[in-house]
């Protein structure tokens, strides 16, 4: 669904991603796990086109993204949700214009059918009567709800998650992964989540990487990645301050 | 020493890549006005954040640069004893140069700023960001509304400044110091001509474009954080306004 092929990004002298490999099998949810300043985030927006890797190749069912014309990458881009790790709601926008933008822009919806549609979409993810909120006005948590509607109403095939629990009670917390599971079982789309929700993520994930020093240090199913007896992946899952991971 | 030339070099290949990124910037936005220019809702939005909401600061300006151009002007003029071209000497100083370069300055620090601000906070909270996932164009949204406003806006102002300050100079000259207004007005319509009206409206035009390019351009690509933001803010102000009156010389010096 999605092949990362030998990504190389720096960032001024700094190396981000170092000849980074990684296939996202399609409808499965793969979770991208590794310590803090890592760049998972560099690396999913590199899914979408929002960064260009230094070198290498991204491939999006079978197309490079970094060659296509801009039309084009817009057209793959169509086949994508993303739930931001700060939501990135309009901010002069309230939640229901929030919700319709895409909807209005690119669809020939008729006012009321656009409506009923934000309404539904505000209703799965569990909010009523925030249409007329403005971001600002939200909780973290709500905020993110509305991301996540928002990110769900054109039905994308892949749906990419960055952080979408960072910061956020145990409560709200459980209910996002919930919803992000109940989700993908009711509309079976791809979905990439960039987490460091440990253990839950290994609860929605049926694969998980683990990107250490700019390249995929382990991969594969959720249960051989938490069983995992690799001394870097090991002492991260635990949460251990001793072993091969330096806080500095 | 060798450290002193990479040093430059390094300087020089950024200035000229931030020249490229900046004419690619004004490139493709003209580009997508052209094709499309995105929904007159919201260029009527950028219409009234621009011009609208300038009004209060041009009229005070105007008047106020008028009342000065009177005063300078009669004290100036008396020594030849030429007080009846007062009129003219107000009129083509507002009308050729000093209406549109104000006008450009005011909307500069009032909008253009303002712009800066807005475009580098979607830019820092990835807003931008996310309108590209979803496969719309930022500069659909953001940047084509703020540029075909400040192209329409920019000569309404100036139009609205060279009145108000033509009449700021009548107060002075006429009512304070004694000119005779018939001289005043007459003088002054024998002396300004379609062109310098047109001149005045075609820098005011380009100063429109250049107010939204240099704008639009340091919010979209602000630096991480508050610090970015306020960063691109300043450098937004102080290059648009050495730009206007950059372009302003070479404009005139085209139209003389």
């Amino acid at each position: 669904m999605i092949k990362l092929s030998n990504i190389h990004k720096s960032f001024d002298s700094q190396t981000v991603l170092n000849g980074l490999n990684l296939d996202i099998p399609a409808g499965e949810i793969t979770a991208i796990i590794g310590p803090s300043g890592e760049g998972k985030s560099v690396l999913i927006k590199h899914m979408i086109g929002l960064l260009r890797p230094d070198s290498g190749s991204v491939e999006v069912e079978g197309e490079n993204i970094l060659t296509v014309r801009r039309s084009q990458l817009n057209h793959i881009r169509e086949k994508f949700g993303m739930l931001f790790q700060n939501a990135a709601l309009f901010d002069s926008m309230n939640v229901f214009e929030n919700v319709a933008f895409p909807l209005q822009e690119k669809t020939k919806l008729s006012r009321d059918e656009i409506s009923t549609r934000v309404f539904s979409a505000l209703e799965n993810v569990g909010l009523k009567n925030v249409e007329k909120k403005f971001p600002d006005e939200l909780s973290g948590g709500m905020k993110k709800r509305v991301a996540l509607a928002r990110a769900l109403l054109l039905n994308p095939k892949i749906i990419l998650f960055d952080e979408p629990t960072t910061g956020l009670d145990p409560i709200i917390k459980r209910a996002i992964h919930q919803l992000i599971k109940e989700t993908h079982a009711k509309f079976g789309f791809t979905a990439v989540i960039v987490s460091h929700e440990i253990p839950e993520i290994f609860d929605i994930a049926q694969n998980v990487a683990m990107l250490y020093k700019g390249e995929i240090l382990q991969y594969g199913p959720a249960e051989e990645i938490m069983n995992s007896t690799h001394p870097v992946v090991k002492q991260f899952i635990s949460g251990s301050l001793d072993g091969p991971i330096q806080l500095v | 020493m060798s450290a002193l030339v990479q040093s430059i070099g390094h300087s020089t290949l950024g200035f000229v890549r931030e020249l490229g990124r900046m004419g690619w910037f004004l490139i493709y936005s003209l580009y997508v006005t052209a094709r499309r220019p995105g929904s007159p809702l919201y260029i009527l939005k950028q219409l009234k954040f621009i011009g609208a909401k300038s009004l209060f600061v041009i009229f005070l300006t105007a008047a106020f640069t008028g009342m000065v151009l009177g005063l300078q002007g009669y004290y100036t003029l008396r020594k030849f004893g030429s007080e009846g071209m007062l009129g003219t000497a107000v009129a083509l100083s507002l009308i050729r140069e000093l209406g549109p370069v104000l006008t450009a300055l005011m909307v500069t620090g009032r909008a253009g700023s303002a712009i800066t601000a807005e475009i580098g906070i979607m830019r820092i909270t990835e807003q931008i960001d996310a309108m590209e996932t979803m496969a719309l164009d930022p500069f659909k949204y953001l940047i084509t509304p703020k540029l075909i406003a400040a192209m329409i806006a920019l000569p309404l102002l100036c139009s609205i400044f060279d009145v108000v300050g033509i009449y700021g100079g009548w107060l002075v000259g006429v009512k304070l110091l004694g000119v005779n207004p018939g001289a005043y007005f007459y003088e002054m319509e024998k002396a300004v001509l379609w062109q310098d009206v047109y001149s005045g409206i075609l820098k005011s035009f380009s100063f429109g474009v250049i107010i939204a390019w240099i704008s639009c351009y340091k919010g979209f690509f602000a630096g991480h954080g508050a610090e970015g933001v306020s960063k691109a803010t300043t450098e937004s102000v102080v290059l648009t306004s050495v730009l206007v009156l950059v372009w302003d010389y070479f404009l005139t010096s085209v139209l003389l």
